[in-house]
């Protein structure tokens, strides 16, 4: 372990100034689900959303010096990384269905 | 102190950055918008480290960053929208009651986390604590069989990528 | 008292196995007819439909057979328990004794005749089957009236005639007219069925939870005894509800608008079967209207009553079915007069005969306007026996028969009762013998009447229009079931002959039914009693004397009758008397005694005011436009409001999801 990461490991910063930042960043990422037209933005807000989520959890982790927080997280990059995949290959879809990926144009749930 | 710096610095940078991509003047274009979230997910980064989860920082550059940011590039790039097929974004009712609720919530949630959290600061790590041993020793005993289950939706993810954008919608 | 009733109708009753079927083909042939009618080709329909009642016909003769060679009790079968509670028991179940089997024979006989009758009459109609699927029903409904076992399958057979009778007047529904004519005998028939209803409710709860009818005659005698008033109630209900079926006063108005129907129903419905119904519910209860003075004499006199105001009243009108419609309610009267007076024997023999020569009557009168293309004017008639032969010589021999001239059915059974009101003794003299110069002078209206049409259609001169007169013809499919009415006509007093002869086969017959006693008074005139409870409550002199006078009486009237019409009518057209239009008599029976307008100005004008009211501002204004339309404006705008979260936009969904945790969170903590 070198130096600079072994002295970083001496932190003086407090658990709740992570989970607050984690909520801003999910704050974020929410408002940009619920307010933004375009699908592939919202898209991203979603990995905003997960970035909040493994932010906590390696926090937590941290807090209580318990490695699971590490698992769950790249369980999260990983099916964050498939929900891409599949998540693009949709609007892609939709693309070419309706020549828009503006969300507003995807009405199939109305009446 | 550094250390203090160092977190406001990749803190505020990766809170700016995310609001780049959902404010809508940066957001207009998604490729401004994605390069936005690149930053932000570097600067993210930075906190994995500051929270001693090595492994997980390098996996956030190289899948985040690395993998899915590229492929939303990529996809930006293919559809090439032009501002008619990107739409006008309409300002609505609903938008601004969702972000004041959204807003209320985040607020609150800080206010109740850091009063039951309190300021302590975090204590030091163990000496095996976020190293790639630690976290395969996990991964590979007690976490086998979910890990396992990831690699098989991973393949039902490529699978259905694949089959839903050779499919035409009807 | 329950389980010794049952015991003996256990005893009572032998089992017909064949007793349902007679119900249910009629219903089988409605049934086809009325689900698959529409495909079937016209023989296919004429098959099931007249071969239904053809083959109910032939199993009711085996059937009734059966019950003469019985030497005593009846016949009976019991399909199933139709609900029980408690007392309460019912069961659909169908009982043939000797009253029932006259009815039956002249029912499923006279509607045969109809129904093939009809395969001419409605040869060129586009509703051909439903026709028959109506007629059928209406045959199914008709003998579950009649072989019901207990008031209750009665009643709803009696419902069912009601529904078809409905259905068949307003057969040709797309003509205003003859549609409402079909509400109006359904809506005044609904007022008797309530009387009729409410009156078997009384009953039930005097009878021991049973409506049977074996087992009815012992609350009648206790009823007699402990409940006299209640009795009686029970009894004038019943009366009403035989007024509405039966068209006597004071709801006798929907018979003659029900002539809007085509003709062969209104031969078998409202000629021969239905309207008859009365008289046999009457009849049927017997035990009952004995037990009570009261309702006996207002049976009476709203019988005689009825007769002579619609004799009167036929004797203006000029449209053919509606001489014979005025006729039939006033030959209706005369069997209920009869059973006001206690002559039950009397009141079946003339309903049977009245079914012959009436049936007759109208299906001359059917074929006379199918002959003339719906002509239905007897000013317009006339000489139609030069070209209607078999209906002319039918014809005749049916006026003849209600006329009352001696050897024709109607003479025998309108004499026995007249024979009846005039020596009964269930109440003094004098009301009696209003009674009986009621029904007299009827019958002298009766032949003048009758033989009026008769000289106005088939005598004289022929005044329509040449055309139709070379057109006019008779059919063979129509023909055959005239000569047999005509000769049932002629020859169906026979079951009856007067008493001095000792051979009326009608009253041996129904003794077992009506249960009268045989006596002699002290000088040795025999008499009849009625007996209720062991008390005479009826005695009948049968003085030979007595009877041959009356029956020169009344021939004697009859042929005043006839003779005057003959005067009268049977002249060129150029002769014939002038209706006396202006004369305030005339005026009077013209309009019907004003009764329609009398009902108008006090039951329905008020009703429908009341209605308007109850409409425009109740219902309209309150009920509508507050209480039901209020609300839903209301949460119409609260759901123009809610519909822009309701917008298939997910994000605005989502928006709602959020706003939901926002509350909770800061409601919780």
């Amino acid at each position: 372990m070198t130096p600079l990461l072994a002295s970083m490991s001496q932190t003086a910063i407090p658990l709740s100034w992570y989970l607050a930042v984690a909520l801003i960043l999910f704050a974020i990422g929410t408002i940009g689900v619920l307010t933004r037209r375009n699908a592939l933005v919202v898209l991203m807000s979603v990995e905003i959303l997960l970035n909040a989520v493994n932010l906590t959890f390696l926090a937590f982790a941290r807090h209580h010096d318990n490695m699971d927080g590490h698992v769950v997280t790249f369980f999260v990059i990983a099916v964050a990384a498939a929900e891409a995949a599949v998540g693009l290959a949709l609007v892609l879809g939709i693309f070419r269905h309706n020549r828009s990926v503006n969300v507003d144009s995807m009405t199939a749930l109305r009446n | 102190m550094l250390e203090q710096i160092l977190f406001w610095l990749l803190a505020g940078g990766a809170i700016l950055t995310a609001a780049m991509v959902v404010l809508p003047p940066v957001g207009r274009n998604p490729l401004y918008g994605a390069l936005s979230l690149i930053l932000s997910f570097f600067f993210i980064s930075g906190l994995y480290v500051l929270l001693v989860a090595h492994v997980m920082a390098v996996l956030q550059v190289l899948v985040y960053a690395g993998a899915i940011m590229v492929l939303f590039i990529f996809v930006i790039m293919l559809l090439n929208l032009s501002d008619k097929e990107l739409g006008q974004s309409r300002k609505t009712t609903a938008q601004f009651i969702g972000v004041l609720a959204v807003s209320a919530i985040a607020v609150k949630a800080i206010m109740v986390v850091s009063s039951a959290t309190g300021s302590k600061a975090l204590m030091a790590a163990d000496a095996g604590f976020g190293t790639v041993d630690g976290l395969a020793d996990l991964l590979f005993r007690q976490f086998l069989f979910p890990f396992e289950l990831v690699s098989i939706l991973l393949l039902v993810a490529v699978i259905g990528a694949v089959v839903l954008a050779k499919r035409r919608l009807t | 008292m329950q389980t010794g009733n049952a015991v003996e109708s256990a005893d009572f009753f032998t089992h017909a196995e064949l007793l349902p079927w007679i119900v249910l083909l009629p219903l089988l042939g409605a049934a086809i007819n009325g689900l698959f009618g529409k495909r079937m080709s016209k023989g296919a329909v004429t098959f099931f439909g007249v071969g239904s009642v053809v083959a109910a016909f032939v199993l009711s003769c085996i059937e009734v057979s059966r019950l003469a060679e019985l030497e005593s009790g009846a016949l009976a079968s019991t399909l199933w328990t139709w609900f029980s509670s408690f007392e309460l028991h019912i069961d659909i179940a169908f009982s043939l004794d000797q009253l029932s089997a006259v009815l039956l024979l002249v029912v499923t006989g006279v509607g045969s005749l109809i129904h093939i009758f009809s395969i001419g009459y409605m040869r060129s109609d586009e509703g051909y089957w439903k026709y028959f699927s109506y007629l059928n029903l209406f045959m199914f409904s008709m003998l579950l009236l009649i072989l019901g076992k207990n008031l209750l399958v009665l009643f709803v057979g009696w419902e069912g005639v009601g529904l078809c009778s409905y259905l068949l007047i307003g057969f040709w529904f797309k003509d205003m007219p003859k549609a409402e004519a079909g509400q109006k005998a359904f809506v005044t028939n609904r007022v008797g069925d309530l009387a009729f209803l409410i009156g078997a409710f009384i009953l039930l709860f005097y009878s021991q939870g049973t409506l049977d009818f074996h087992e009815l005659k012992q609350t009648a005698a206790s009823m007699h005894t402990d409940q006299p008033v209640e009795l009686t109630i029970v009894c004038l209900l019943f009366l009403v509800g035989a007024c509405g079926k039966s068209a006597q006063i004071p709801l006798y108005v929907w018979l003659p608008d029900a002539m809007a129907g085509p003709t062969p129903v209104s031969a078998l419905i409202h000629a021969a079967t239905m309207v008859t119904a009365g008289v046999y519910l009457m009849v049927r209860t017997n035990f009952m209207f004995s037990a009570s003075e009261t309702a006996m004499t207002v049976v009476a006199i709203v019988g005689a009553a009825t007769a002579l105001m619609a004799a009167t009243i036929a004797l203006v009108q000029n449209d053919i079915k509606k001489v014979l419609a005025y006729s039939t309610v006033s030959q209706i009267g005369f069997m209920v007069a009869a059973v006001g007076v206690g002559g039950y024997v009397a009141a079946v023999f003339h309903l049977m005969t009245h079914a012959f020569f009436k049936a007759c009557l109208f299906l001359g009168a059917g074929s006379v306007i199918h002959a003339l293309h719906h002509e239905q004017d007897i000013r317009k008639m006339g000489a139609l026996k030069k070209k209607l032969k078999v209906t002319r010589w039918s014809f005749l021999i049916s006026c003849l028969a209600i006329a009352g001239i001696p050897l024709f059915s109607g003479f025998f059974s309108k004499d026995e009762i007249l024979f009846t009101a005039f020596t009964t003794s269930h109440w003094g003299a004098d009301p009696k013998m209003y009674v009986f110069g009621m029904l007299l002078l009827a019958a002298f209206c009766t032949a003048f009447y009758m033989f009026r049409l008769y000289f106005l259609t088939f005598e004289g001169e022929y005044r329509g229009d040449k055309h139709t007169w070379d057109h006019a013809h008779e059919e063979t499919v129509m023909n055959i079931p005239l000569m047999v009415l005509g000769f049932l006509a002629a020859a169906g007093g026979l079951l009856g002959l007067p008493h001095f002869t000792h051979a009326h086969f009608l009253h041996g017959w129904l003794q077992p039914v009506l249960g009268f006693v045989k006596g002699k008074a002290p000088d040795g005139t025999p008499l009849e009693f009625i007996q209720v409870g062991g008390e005479n409550a009826f005695t009948y002199v049968h003085d030979t004397n007595t009877e041959l006078m009356l029956m020169g009486l009344s021939v004697l009237v009859a042929a005043i009758g006839i003779l005057l019409a003959w005067r009268l009518y049977k002249r060129p057209a150029s002769e014939l008397p002038k209706a006396p239009v202006d004369a305030w008599w005339h005026r009077l029976l013209s309009n019907k005694y004003y009764v329609d307008e009398f009902y108008d100005a006090t039951i329905v004008r008020p009703l429908r005011g009341t209605a308007n009211l109850l409409h425009k501002v109740v219902d309209v204004g309150l009920i509508d436009g507050l209480l039901v339309k209020g609300p839903a404006k209301t949460l119409g705008k609260i759901g123009d409001g809610l519909r822009m979260f309701q917008n298939g936009d997910v994000q605005a969904y989502a928006t709602v999801v959020v706003v939901g945790m926002a509350a909770a969170l800061f409601f919780i903590v």
